[in-house]
């Protein structure tokens, strides 16, 4: 038992493989906010003037907002006026090809595994890369063009489409929404910007790798993407960061907007620095996602792989609007160390016949902490809505935790809730079992993971869904012997 | 040189001696049965040759192949070829019993400089294995908690051990998967490999005809003999050996 118990500790202290630090020339603004600063960045960035004022009046609403403290989880008091707001590789200008890009930029990719030559040629994936706050390469952008799908950073969409930016960018999470939100809409950096005309379906995965890269600077993304009537796109969202000490707040938000018989797809695998096996240092992951199916039969898909951030409050949720709309979230949450994660989602059903699935798998080790929290609201004038959840919790060793908080609120009879919940722990003797079958420890828990979280792994695109593997292995491996 | 030599060998549990001194050498080609009553000891020999954690060997020696058996992980022991079927099935929920063996096959490859199996090469093995041991291929795609006589009989025969330990693998079994069982033993016996068959009962005997017979009592060997013994001992109880 004693030996095992060992195993289990060891596992759960694997080492971030992907802590080191590019040194790019940065320019920062000053450190703090106040409504200077904001004019600051929307100066730097050219913008039109709706856009300042918009930022202006998110300000001022955050400012008379307090920081949320529903979550189960716990920090120390974030002192947002000793934190940049804005940082810029220097010399920023349109790249029209990678040899124009900062070498030192490209060999971050080349370390982080995602040569974008590869990609482009391999994977049919165009990549809008977001180092630190704004993006340096956008590849096949003119295959898309051809379609008339529009992705670019959201700092270029602000000029080349403002009517667009200004009638989506706060229409799903309106800068009243929560606190993070409020300061993301104040400050908002870049991100990504995607637009799908009527009954075009995206013939490629659309990619964006973020990459937190300047000490002690916040990263604020700020991604938007729409599908238009009967269109159909596929967006992943990857990332990793260098090894820090100081925590770094992370508050981003993503908006979907599903019209009629439109589809989105968004997958995520996220890896930021979780901070070391003491608990110090890592990322805080404070993130506001929301999809609304505005149209009939529109679909939104969250699909999460959630492995880094030392804290994670990330609530992917669909507002299903449209008669016959579907929502749909797929989620692994791996915590090890000192990790804390509160992730769950949000299900509003609004219209008639609309359908949700939850499917949550968490996976706790060493001291960590993970909890599901989950809302499913059926309301008044959804007829025939219908959910099922499946919350399920995997424990490695016997310092961690697992919990799942979930809230039903139906005001409609003829709806149908389900709610399905397990907790499992990685038992000796299966262990045992494996080794004694030849496997490793270490392989046998990355066997038992693996398919644990098929299920989830499975509805990502292929080449993610081997890099999601890749990543629940090495975030639980250790040294093992 | 015995496959297995086992000599003078002790181990407890928590604290409490199971087994007082083993002695026992298995040639390549012998099939060897150990009988015995509840407690004796079986299953925790069973173990202990596994690896099992929770036991602690105190004294003796178990060479493998010429080499300290005691020494190496319980990984390394599947990997020099020691096989344990199970007594109970592991249920792992998500992992199909195809992917469980691919990864144990290709585990044992690797540690002996072998290139690990394509897709094309596993499946021929396992079409070539199951008709070996006459299982059909439609469990393989279950999960792992099927029915454990046909699972254990065909990863045995995908690992294609040198030493297979059966420990009480017909407890519970009725007649159709002790066959299934004991036919999946006899067409993998050769004379380069051994089992050991850990058994309550006389009727797997009828099956598997073993070479020797053992008699396990209070954690020693008390008798040995030809499959005779496991005969007599069906007749006389083993109140016979108390005396």
């Amino acid at each position: 038992m004693e030996e095992n118990n060992n195993i289990l500790d060891n596992i759960a202290e694997s080492e971030y493989k992907y802590g080191f630090v590019s040194n790019i020339e940065q320019e920062l603004a000053p450190k703090g906010l106040n409504e200077d600063v904001i004019r600051f960045i929307s100066a730097k960035k050219n913008e039109p003037s709706f856009l300042l004022e918009w930022r202006l009046r998110a300000f001022r609403h955050w400012q008379k907002m307090k920081e949320p403290n529903w979550a189960k989880v716990k920090y120390p008091p974030i002192d947002y006026q000793d934190i940049h707001y804005y940082a810029a590789p220097k010399n920023f200008n349109k790249y029209k090809s990678l040899d124009e890009v900062d070498p030192e930029i490209l060999r971050t990719y080349e370390k982080l595994g995602i040569p974008l030559e590869e990609q482009k040629r391999l994977a049919g994936v165009a990549v809008d890369a977001v180092l630190d706050s704004v993006s340096v390469a956008t590849t096949f952008k003119e295959k898309l063009n051809e379609l008339g799908i529009i992705f670019c950073p959201i700092s270029e969409a602000v000029h080349t489409h403002p009517e667009l930016v200004e009638k989506y960018l706060g229409s799903v999470v309106p800068y009243t929404d929560n606190y993070f939100a409020a300061l993301n809409s104040a400050v908002f950096s870049d991100g990504s910007f995607v637009y799908v005309p009527k009954g075009v379906r995206c013939p490629m995965e659309l990619s964006t790798y973020f990459r937190i890269n300047a000490s002690s600077t916040g990263q604020f993304e700020r991604t938007l993407i729409i599908a238009d009537e009967g269109s159909y796109v596929s967006y992943l969202e990857g990332c990793t960061a260098p090894m820090r000490d100081e925590n770094q707040l992370h508050a981003a938000v993503v908006e979907l907007i599903a019209h009629k018989n439109a589809e989105i797809k968004y997958s995520t695998v996220q890896n930021w620095y979780p901070g070391d096996k003491e608990g110090k240092g890592g990322i805080y992951n404070f993130v506001t996602k929301r999809g609304l199916c505005e149209g009939e039969n529109s679909k939104i898909s969250w699909t999460q792989v959630e492995t880094g951030s030392a804290i994670t409050w990330k609530y992917p949720s669909c507002v299903l609007k449209g008669d016959n709309s579907v929502g749909e979230f797929y989620s692994v949450a791996l915590t090890n160390n000192f990790q804390q994660a509160d992730t769950g989602t949000k299900m509003i059903h609004l219209g008639k016949n609309t359908k949700s699935r939850i499917v949550s798998k968490g996976i706790s080790a060493g001291r960590s902490d993970n909890s599901y929290r989950g809302l499913v609201k059926i309301s008044k004038k959804a007829d025939g809505a219908r959910n099922f959840s499946q919350c399920d919790s995997l424990l490695l060793g016997d310092k961690c935790g697992a919990h799942t908080f979930p809230y039903i609120e139906v005001a409609n009879k003829t709806a149908i809730v389900e709610h399905e919940a397990t907790t499992s722990k990685i038992s000796e003797d299966i262990i045992f079992y494996l080794n004694q079958r030849g496997i490793s420890t270490e392989d046998a828990v990355a066997l038992i993971v693996h398919g644990y979280a098929k299920e989830v792994l499975n509805n990502l695109p292929m080449e993610f869904a081997v890099e999601a593997k890749k990543l629940l292995s090495v975030s639980l491996e250790g040294s093992v012997g | 040189m015995a496959l297995l030599s086992i000599k003078n060998l002790k181990a407890k549990i928590n604290e409490t001696e199971i087994l007082h001194g083993i002695n026992l050498e298995i040639n390549p080609g012998e099939t060897h049965a150990i009988m015995g009553p509840n407690g004796s000891g079986k299953s925790t020999l069973a173990s202990v040759l596994a690896g099992k954690p929770g036991y602690e060997v105190t004294d003796g020696e178990v060479l493998f192949n010429g080499k300290n058996l005691l020494e190496m992980p319980p990984e390394v022991r599947a990997r020099e070829g020691m096989f344990l079927a199970f007594q109970y099935p592991v249920e792992i929920p998500g992992v199909s019993n195809t992917n469980l063996i691919k990864s144990a096959v290709n585990e044992i490859r690797k540690y002996r400089n072998l290139e690990p199996l394509d897709a094309f090469d596993f499946i021929s093995m396992i079409k070539e294995k199951a008709a070996m041991v006459e299982i059909e291929q439609s469990f393989l795609n279950r999960s792992v908690n099927l029915s454990i006589s046909s699972n254990e009989v065909f990863q045995m025969a995908m690992l294609d051990p040198v030493l297979a330990v059966l420990d009480e693998t017909d407890s519970g079994l009725d007649i159709d998967a002790l066959r299934i069982v004991a036919n999946g033993v006899n067409k993998l016996r050769r004379n380069d490999n051994a089992f050991l068959v850990i058994t309550h009962y006389q009727r797997l005997l009828n099956y598997i005809v073993p070479d020797y017979v053992h008699v396990l009592y209070k954690g020693r060997i008390v008798k040995s003999g030809g499959k005779e013994l496991a005969l007599e001992l069906e007749e006389k109880g083993y109140d016979w050996i108390k005396d």
